[in-house]
């Protein structure tokens, strides 16, 4: 078959949803305060599991997590992948590194990049500290985080990461 | 608890810029929308889908025999749309339609405007209006409007 009557063998089906999002009251506290480059998370006054992001309620307990828990900005690595992928409308190249960054005195962990760092180094249980986005870029968003770097200290033993009965 | 309107609230929009492949069935199917005809698929007992299916749902054979259909039909059933929305395509009122096209036995389903809630009904006839501009798309067939 010539160029010319070769059927087009794939047709362009774009799908777009436009939402209006809505954050409920634990995601506007927390965010509110990462616009003022704070990371509160929300701890269940039962269990004492302190969650970030919070969602508001301890899923274990079903209670209202109302306690608020400033964090810093440091913790480890609770796994990782390398993406060698590129996704279309994605501007970070490939090969990246996305993790589960899991901060100090958090018993749970949110998804993040890691950059500053040769792939090959990162592994779990690595330390790292949040880059930020100059403050007068800052939105009620965690994307006033460029990325996570690794930070000179030993690593965290892996046990530690466990959920801890309390 | 907040008060709601201390709640922060954001447009958000989520996008898949999908390509799918077409196959050999659907493409014979596209093609031939760009040349404003609608093909549908006979099977061995003469039933004849259209838009064009790859198997029979009843007997599981592949299909492969095209037969051109339309572009008349009937209105199988019809939802009607009172006030289009951004996303709809066409911005006055108009109905989704399953619509019966002439000589295929499953329906279709498309757009129906240029008339009112009131000249619809289940067995109304419908032809097959065409896009100025052709792109092999389900959307070549700009819409369907009464039978003259």
């Amino acid at each position: 078959m010539s160029t010319e009557d070769t059927p087009k063998d794939y047709s362009e089906s774009p799908i777009n949803l436009e939402y209006f999002y809505t954050a409920g009251s634990a995601t506007t506290r927390f965010l509110n305060q990462v616009k003022e480059g704070n990371i509160v998370g929300q701890g269940c006054p039962k269990c004492k599991a302190v969650y970030v992001p919070p969602r508001g309620s301890c899923p274990r307990c079903g209670v209202a997590t109302d306690i608020e828990v400033p964090l810093t900005d440091k913790g480890c690595i609770e796994s990782f992948t390398v993406v060698h992928i590129p996704i279309p409308g994605n501007p970070i190249v490939p090969p990246y590194v996305c993790a589960m960054i899991r901060l100090d005195g958090a018993n749970i962990s949110f998804l993040h990049l890691i950059q500053d760092v040769d792939i090959e180094n990162i592994r779990i249980g690595m330390r790292i500290q949040a880059v930020w986005k100059p403050k007068e870029e800052w939105t009620h968003s965690l994307e006033n985080i460029k990325w996570f770097a690794p930070i000179d200290e030993p690593d965290v033993d892996v046990a530690t990461l466990r959920f801890q009965e309390s | 608890m907040s008060d709601s309107k201390d709640l922060l609230r954001a447009p958000f929009e989520l996008a898949y810029n999908y390509k799918r492949s077409n196959g050999p069935v659907m493409s014979k199917f596209f093609e031939a929308l760009g040349e404003q005809k609608i093909l549908g698929t006979k099977s061995s007992t003469g039933k004849v889908f259209s838009p064009a299916a790859e198997f029979d749902p009843d007997t599981h054979e592949s299909l492969n025999d095209m037969v051109e259909v339309g572009p008349g039909g009937s209105v199988e059933s019809f939802s009607w749309i009172e006030a289009p929305q951004n996303h709809h395509l066409i911005k006055e009122p108009f109905a989704f339609a399953l619509i019966k096209l002439d000589g295929a036995d499953s329906s279709m389903l498309h757009m129906i405007t240029d008339c009112n809630e009131a000249d619809l009904s289940i067995g109304t006839r419908v032809t097959a209006a065409w896009s100025e501009t052709t792109t092999k798309r389900i959307t070549d067939i700009k819409f369907f409007t009464l039978e003259k």
